[in-house]
């Protein structure tokens, strides 16, 4: 089993001290540390983790986006779009999840933490292209893993996983031709939420 | 004078030092890149998405698919990043096998890196050498799961089975006679384990090999030291993992920092850089690649010693032996349940890491309850070193450049997931 945070407490503890009244939620679950912020506080608070004595967050791991429409089949009440990230402190040898909601579902828009971390840039250029999250102060904000010319996000949950269109080389018209997809999605195996304690597993 | 301008040059995604499929866009001032801007995603087949519509194990052998030179180690996060939400132990013989392997899939990373590196900056007589001992370990990987690379062996709460009592032997063919075919099957008579652990012993030998080719060779020198300094606060502003930041003197490893399966029992030492350059970074993975072998060694000793399980034995998760299911009605049940509709993991969300050949691999799994994943976020290690590619360029030559890319181990696998 990893140890991720190394003492869960201590960085709860650390973090709770140099944010104050920023902290939305500070949660300790499976030994890792989550902590929400609100999005006005998220640069702010993202500096002062990296900067903190107790916090010292050198290194952004991650950054993703996350899309809750879909969780439970039914969504949540809150906001649709998140933005979560891993801070790792090389120095403590401690982790720190921080997870932020975007307010607005349909254009969501957060404050990009690029001149925090430099490392942020990809990633940030990431979740943008996947889910549409606007980061700003993003000096560069381009898609990058989807092709070029390429329309919607594809990770959103409404977003099938076939996509929409379909890329094939036409003889006749010597050129590559875009058409809506044929094939015809389909779900062999069932997603399926069970009560909790089904089976006797937990 | 006349004024020059800047020149801009594609390079890829069709050029053998892209590693794969980079497109580089590459403006230039005579010779000097003036700045790099990598397009990546011409690789992308969205994993993540097609893992939220599977079940979790038939998420398993995309995971060998990322890094598709390093396969166990990809897939060692994610039973990893599964076993912490389900909550489940694994037992200790599968966490050296796990180690063990994790180690052997070192090797095979850092060789075929130590060969197409080689031959990048021009030594392509390192290429033979490193593929001749790759082939060895692919051999390993098939005595073990049956596949030569997308091994798909690790599961959730261990791996898929126990390690064979004999290896596959070479036949007899038109242009071999007897004697060299007792040569070739000579370490193939006992065990995988015997097998590795002759593998063990000849190891250092090789790369002492590599070593004589590269380590005090001029050429190599001339391309490598002084390129692609990274500075050790750069290197962690800029998220680099692994060994492009011990190249720049920070001694962190997951494997004793943060210890996942039984590396806390084993004894191995962290090789750590001094200038943060190319060649830095070479002499750690060779340091490196020694330190794996002792590691291998250890493993093989305490599993010959140790006989047992080797996945855990919750039949929710895993399955139970295949003649248990011939008469029973339970365990017959739980076959068909786990392999129709799979598992569920409770919900809440997990990340786990480990110390990938490249870095730092990290599985971000968010659970809602289901048999799939609701979200599972792949971090790749090279795509956070790519992202750093415009920086550690700048400034030097278009030849320096695919040292960089070398350097930096890239692939696209993971990169583009």
């Amino acid at each position: 089993m990893t140890a991720v945070a190394i003492r869960p407490e201590e960085t709860r503890d650390a973090v709770a001290a140099a944010l104050g009244d920023k902290v939305r939620a500070l949660t300790i679950a499976l030994d890792e540390v989550t902590l929400v912020v609100s999005a006005a506080d998220y640069l702010e608070a993202m500096r002062q983790l990296r900067d903190a004595p107790g916090c010292r967050f050198e290194q952004l791991v991650d950054l993703c986006g996350v899309d809750y429409s879909a969780y439970r089949d039914i969504g949540t009440d809150g906001p649709r779009f998140a933005v979560v990230s891993h801070l790792l402190s090389v120095g403590l040898n401690q982790r720190l999840r921080v997870k932020v909601f975007c307010a607005d579902d349909d254009l969501p828009v957060i404050d990009s933490v690029t001149a925090v971390w430099s490392g942020a840039n990809w990633f940030e250029r990431e979740a943008f292209d996947l889910f549409g999250i606007v980061f700003e102060g993003h000096d560069d904000l381009r898609r990058i893993l989807t092709d070029y010319g390429f329309i919607g996000h594809p990770f959103r949950k409404d977003f099938p996983v076939s996509g929409h269109v379909e890329m094939r080389y036409d003889a006749e018209r010597r050129r590559v031709v875009y058409e809506p997809v044929s094939i015809e999605p389909r779900e062999i195996t069932p997603r399926i939420i069970r009560e909790d304690n089904y089976g006797g597993l937990h | 004078m006349a004024e020059i301008k800047n020149y801009t040059l594609n390079f890829g995604p069709q050029h053998p030092a892209a590693h794969g499929v980079l497109r580089l866009v590459l403006e230039l001032d005579g010779e000097v890149v003036q700045r790099a801007d990598p397009h990546v995603g011409l690789l992308h087949r969205a994993t993540e998405k097609l893992a939220e519509s599977k079940t979790f194990i038939q998420s398993l052998p995309y995971m060998d698919r990322l890094d598709y030179v390093s396969m166990m180690c990809n897939e060692q996060a994610y039973c990893l990043a599964i076993e912490k939400l389900l909550g489940i132990e694994v037992p200790l013989r599968a966490q050296y096998i796990r180690i063990m392997f994790g180690e052997i899939t070192r090797l095979l990373n850092h060789l075929m890196w130590l060969g197409s590196n080689g031959m990048d900056l021009g030594a392509s007589t390192v290429l033979m050498f490193t593929f001749r001992e790759r082939e060895s370990l692919f051999d390993m990987y098939e005595a073990a799961s049956g596949a030569r690379m997308h091994a798909a062996y690790f599961r959730p709460g261990g791996v898929y089975r126990d390690l064979p009592d004999s290896m596959a032997q070479f036949k007899a063919s038109k242009i071999r006679n007897a004697k060299a075919m007792e040569e070739l099957n000579r370490n193939r008579q006992g065990s995988l384990l015997d097998y590795i652990d002759d593998f063990c012993a000849r190891f250092p030998r090789f790369v002492d090999e590599y070593e004589t080719l590269l380590t005090d060779n001029r050429i190599w020198k001339q391309r490598t030291v002084g390129i692609g300094v990274v500075s050790p606060e750069r290197a962690l502003n800029l998220g680099m993992s692994g060994v492009m930041l011990r190249g720049s003197g920070i001694a962190w490893d997951l494997r004793k920092k943060q210890p996942y399966d039984a590396y806390d029992r084993v004894d191995f030492d962290i090789p750590v850089g001094k200038n943060g350059d190319c060649y830095d970074r070479y002499l750690v993975r060779v340091a490196e690649m020694r330190q794996s072998n002792r590691i291998i060694k250890q493993c093989v000793d305490w599993l010959r010693a140790n006989p047992g399980p080797v996945i855990t034995d919750n039949h929710k998760v895993a399955p139970p032996p295949r003649e248990r299911m011939k008469a029973g009605m339970e365990d017959l049940i739980h076959h068909f349940k786990l392999f129709s509709e799979g598992f569920r993991v409770p919900e809440g969300e997990a990340y786990a890491a480990v110390e990938h050949p490249k870095g730092e691999f990290g599985i971000y799994i968010v659970s809602d309850g289901a048999n799939k994943p609701y979200r599972l976020k792949i971090r790749a290690p090279g795509f956070a070193h790519l992202s750093a590619y415009n920086e550690l360029t700048r400034g030097h030559m278009i030849a320096d450049a695919v040292a960089i890319i070398g350097t930096m181990d890239i692939v696209f696998g993971e990169i583009d997931r």
